[in-house]
């Protein structure tokens, strides 16, 4: 089954990150290429990490097209990157992100299938 | 009756026919029909046989109106229900954590247990719809999320079964609590609590947990006879009639205890808890209670548990080592975590009484009776007030 994993930051998490130094920095984001790398037979589609939440433009179409500055959901927790991935069920998926090593929420959601 | 044959016809069903949802609801269908049948017909000879034709048939029925179904329909052919055992599987399936608490419950019950909707709903006093909608949703997303239909691997085994004695655990309490002379004839949540962990025990008998939870059950069972008054009210188990107890069910959870004990040396929160009904239980008289060996049963809880509500048991246990002044010292200790809680401010008003402080004591009854919604609490805690 295809699944979205979802990450998410809480605002901790952000504020504990940007306070790191530039070693510890690096450190962190070899962590998570190792966890894509010790996954990469699952791994779909890597996804993205993307910008912080205030570079977020919200378009609502069903309100005459109304542009906002902002995610749509104001709240302490945002979605701060996605991955594709297929595996056998939603145990191996549950299994997968215990050991993700960054932000501390993450949303595992089934891919529809159309 | 049925409980004892529809769980394992669930599990042969999915595993046949690889669809939890629909092998959930013929199961269902069977088990609504025995209901009507078996009382004015009499229990078939073969009950599993039975319900497996009626669930086949009726899976038949609905398979040919369904013609994208029709592969399944071959997969129905055998006339005898296959004989493994399959209840396992679809335990850890209903008790998945990816599933809310209410659904783990309401799906346990009626898939392993055999309930029906109506009486599940009965039970926790919910209306038939809210729980029907439950367990459907509880199912769609079994499905739709991928929740697999299998025994998790070892290393995922106690994190899950964890998961599971939660569930039975609750189901316990709730049928322990509710348990009223005004509901006696509903339900009772106790006994499909304990068939759930004899069965669970029988399909793994070598978790300690899993025995130390059945011990627990069958220790507070046996004092079942001597809970209520003929009216109906709550007895405390201080007043209690102790030769009123089933004293053969407690010497067998208290063997099994330990030995279960012996063989693991590995003390969990059950068989802790268990620990402790049974030295309620061994002893003759109230104040026979060996509360030195409760104490150190609730320390030994309390490392591994570290819950407010264990806290407010150990300093019960701790007034009567200590006095009533330093287990009140200590619980006041914990008042934030417990504020909501109505035996929190019972217990205080208990202590408060044996140090002589009695509008204190008073305050406290009534915050408690505000906490409650359970008659046989309410009508004790009354009583105490009107005095």
């Amino acid at each position: 089954m295809k699944y979205v994993l979802m990450f998410i930051e809480t605002e901790e998490f952000a504020t504990e990150f940007a306070a790191l130094g530039p070693a510890e920095k690096e450190e962190a984001y070899r962590r998570v290429y190792q966890w894509f790398d010790d996954h990469a037979d699952k791994i779909t589609n890597r996804g993205s990490k993307l910008q912080g939440r205030e570079t977020a433009t919200t378009v609502r179409l069903d309100s005459g097209q109304l542009t906002t500055d902002g995610p749509f959901i104001e709240g302490k927790e945002v979605v701060s990157g996605f991955t594709e991935i297929e595996v056998e069920d939603l145990d191996e998926a549950l299994r997968m992100v215990k050991t993700w090593p960054a932000c501390p929420v993450i949303e595992i959601r089934p891919v529809a299938e159309m | 009756m049925v409980r004892d044959h529809a769980g394992r016809l669930a599990g042969a069903l999915v595993s046949l026919l690889g669809d939890f949802s629909a092998a959930e609801d013929l199961v269902q269908d069977a088990v609504e029909i025995a209901l009507k049948r078996w009382p004015v017909e009499g229990i078939p000879e073969r009950p599993d046989a039975w319900l497996f034709t009626v669930a086949k048939r009726r899976g038949l029925d609905v398979l040919r109106r369904q013609q994208n179904y029709r592969a399944k329909l071959a997969l129905l052919q055998p006339s005898e229900p296959p004989p493994p055992d399959d209840r396992l599987r679809l335990i850890f399936t209903c008790c998945h954590p990816a599933l809310a608490r209410e659904a783990q419950v309401a799906l346990t019950l009626r898939v392993v247990c055999g309930l029906t909707t109506a009486q599940i709903a009965a039970a926790f006093l919910a209306s038939e719809s809210a729980v029907a909608q439950r367990i459907t949703r509880a199912k769609r997303k079994i499905t739709d999320a991928g929740i697999p239909y299998r025994i998790p691997r070892d290393d995922e085994l106690p994190e899950r079964l964890s998961e599971v004695l939660t569930v039975i655990y609750l189901l316990f309490n709730e049928g322990y609590l509710s348990s009223t002379a005004e509901r006696a004839h509903s339900r009772d949540l106790v006994d499909d609590a304990e068939w759930l962990t004899a069965l669970l025990h029988g399909l793994l008998p070598s978790e300690p947990e899993v025995a130390g939870l059945l011990a627990l059950i069958r220790l507070h069972r046996a004092r079942t006879a001597a809970r209520f008054t003929p009216a109906g009210d709550l007895v405390l188990l201080e007043d209690q009639d102790r030769t009123a107890w089933d004293h053969a069910a407690i010497a067998d959870a208290t063997a099994l205890l330990t030995r279960t004990a012996r063989r693991y040396h590995a003390p969990g929160p059950y068989q802790l808890q268990a620990a402790i009904a049974a030295c309620h239980s061994e002893a003759p008289t109230w104040p026979d209670t060996d509360w030195p060996q409760i104490l150190v049963l609730y320390d030994m809880l309390l490392t591994l548990q570290p819950t407010p509500v264990a806290g407010l048991h150990r300093s019960i246990a701790l007034s009567y080592v200590r006095g009533p002044a330093a287990a009140l010292a200590e619980l006041d200790g914990m008042a934030a975590g417990l504020q909501q809680y109505s035996l929190f401010h019972a217990t205080r008003a208990q202590l408060l009484r044996d140090l002589g402080r009695a509008a204190e004591a008073h305050e406290a009854d009534e915050r408690a009776a505000e906490l409650t919604a359970n008659p046989a609490q309410l009508g004790l805690l009354n009583e105490r007030l009107a005095r």
